[in-house]
């Protein structure tokens, strides 16, 4: 079975919480934009989402585009697979990256490429967007890939 | 140093543990479990199970203690405590916990257990079948990220490589908790070392970090330990193991969620490490033996260096096997065997093995084991560390 997206078909779907604290995210991504948390009050920048700013505890926070530049600030490459979906799959690359232009908050995602693919600390990555269309509900994912 | 909360006020008089079990092999459902661990800490002790007043746990154990209390027949429950987050990192706040109700009179005798029968519920490595995810976890699992061990990985990475530390820390540690099973007649491992050459032949779990031998096993049982004040303890059978001091917590914004925390490279010690030495007037260089929580060897690793038992760039040249093992090293380290090699109970059982240390009856004896320290489940939030001394440590 061929597949346009990273990992298979299968795999847990994202949703919105059902406070829907995190919705305008999972919004953006549909429309293959990335938003993230800032304060209005400070100018914080915040992630994971939470409704308070850590900083200056106005509940103002609001939703801002990014660039989705990004730099690794460490990965890991999963083989044990513990989910029924990847046990054919094998070795996928997983990126945890850190945003400089958005007070370098840090995102979980994967390194798209050849799964055995180099992967260094400090590399600069970008995100780019992963429907699937085929899932229901439909969810887009973010990605990141070198650049 | 000044000493602050608990020093030698209460002492734990005694440990019980069932018949530890690969994961889904136990014959007895969990409760069972709890109440053969329970009992045998009270025949331990040498005293009436009736006597318990107090039961803490943590990690959301399902044992719930008034049933506990009505099956055992107790007469009146004083106080009954639930220490929060997921982990092993409550094993040693739910002990001081304990202690805590037993210095300021809530309770007289209290017991901590854990019990897990994870063939009766669910496995901690495998992810949850649910079709759809939310909250953390939908900016987690949709990418592969859904076990401990993928959870973590990302915050050893990362401590390593801004450190410099090698892999060889990791197989020193994974072959320590190997090498004190072999003489442990309680350890699932027994019978099987872990030469250097199986460890880095073994499979990859998470790459760079987790090869097989470094992730904890996953087991059915129950282990307790029953804590009564200083003086009660005296008069005992037992030689009070006790409590010099315990600390609870994590550093700044650490649990926010999706690896956000601003120390995240961190196995949430810096801030609680610092306070256990505060309360008991302790440093690094009096302990004599310590427990340390492996969910993997990452956290050993980071966890050690965050109590200040070597520096991160002395760490490759430290973290040997030799210096872990009992008899010949500077840090003997989980004597028992540990989550790797004696059975995975959550980190009760490296409790159970600080106490054995104090009273001189470990399968690893360390020579004049006066201060016993206990590091509990590293790498989330709250974590939690504690200290146990002899008698000597009184005065």
């Amino acid at each position: 079975m061929t597949s346009n997206t990273y990992l298979p078909a299968g795999m847990p779907i994202p949703v919105p919480a059902a406070d829907g604290l995190d919705a305008p995210y999972w919004e953006a991504a549909r429309r293959s934009e990335l938003v993230v948390q800032r304060c209005g009050a400070c100018g914080s920048w915040q992630w994971g989402p939470e409704w308070l700013c850590h900083r200056c505890h106005s509940f103002d926070m609001r939703w801002e585009k990014v660039s989705g530049e990004g730099v690794i600030y460490s990965w890991e490459r999963p083989w044990h697979p513990v989910h029924s979906s990847l046990k054919a799959v094998g070795p996928y690359t997983v990126v945890l990256v850190e945003l400089p232009d958005a007070g370098n908050i840090r995102m979980i995602g994967n390194l798209l490429g050849p799964k055995d693919q180099d992967v260094k600390i400090g590399r600069s990555v970008k995100a780019v967007y992963e429907p699937h269309e085929a899932a229901d509900p439909p969810y887009t994912l973010v990605q990141w890939v070198s650049s | 140093m000044g000493r602050r909360n608990l020093y030698g006020k209460v002492a734990i008089c005694g440990i019980g543990e069932s018949t530890y079990y690969k994961h889904g092999q136990s014959p007895d459902p969990e409760f069972v479990l709890a109440l053969r661990a329970i009992l045998k800490a009270a025949e331990d002790a040498g005293i009436n199970a009736r006597e318990i007043d107090g039961f803490a746990s943590y990690s959301n154990d399902r044992n719930d203690p008034s049933r506990l209390a009505a099956a055992l027949g107790i007469n009146d429950l004083k106080f009954a405590n639930m220490h929060w987050g997921g982990g092993g990192g409550g094993v040693a706040a739910a002990v001081a916990n304990a202690a805590a109700a037993i210095a300021v009179g809530f309770a007289d005798c209290v017991v901590v257990f854990r019990a897990l029968a994870q063939g009766q519920f669910r496995r901690f490595g495998e992810a949850l079948p649910d079709p759809t995810v939310s909250g953390e976890a939908a900016f987690l699992s949709p990418y592969g990220v859904m076990s401990p061990a993928q959870k973590y990985a990302v915050k050893a990475t990362r401590f390593m490589h801004e450190h410099d530390i090698s892999r060889s820390t990791l197989r020193a540690i994974a072959q320590a908790s190997y090498h004190h099973a072999q003489t442990n007649p309680r350890a699932l491992m027994k019978g099987r070392p872990l030469s250097g050459e199986k460890y880095d032949e073994s499979r990859w779990i998470v790459e760079p970090v987790n090869r097989l031998f470094d992730c904890c096993q996953e087991n059915d049982g129950a282990a307790a330990v029953i804590l009564v004040s200083a003086e009660r303890a005296r008069d005992l059978r037992q030689k009070p193991a006790y409590l010099l001091g315990a600390a609870q917590g994590s550093d700044h914004r650490c649990a926010a969620t999706v690896m956000n925390g601003t120390n995240v490279a961190s196995s949430s010690f810096t801030t609680v490490a610092e306070r256990l030495y505060e309360a008991t007037g302790l440093k690094p260089t009096d302990v004599d033996v310590v427990q340390s929580y492996e969910n993997f060897t990452t956290g050993v690793l980071m966890a050690l260096i965050e109590h200040g038992f070597c520096a991160p760039e002395d760490a490759n040249d430290f973290f040997t096997l030799q210096n872990l093992s009992a008899g010949s090293g500077r840090l003997p380290l989980n004597t028992s065997g540990g989550n790797l090699a004696e059975c995975y109970m959550h980190g009760m059982g490296l409790q159970l093995e600080a106490v054995r240390q104090i009273r001189g009856e470990s399968c690893n004896q360390v020579a004049e084991a006066n201060i016993s320290m206990n590091i509990a489940g590293p790498m989330v939030s709250p974590v939690s560390s504690l200290i146990m001394g002899s008698e000597e440590t009184l005065t």
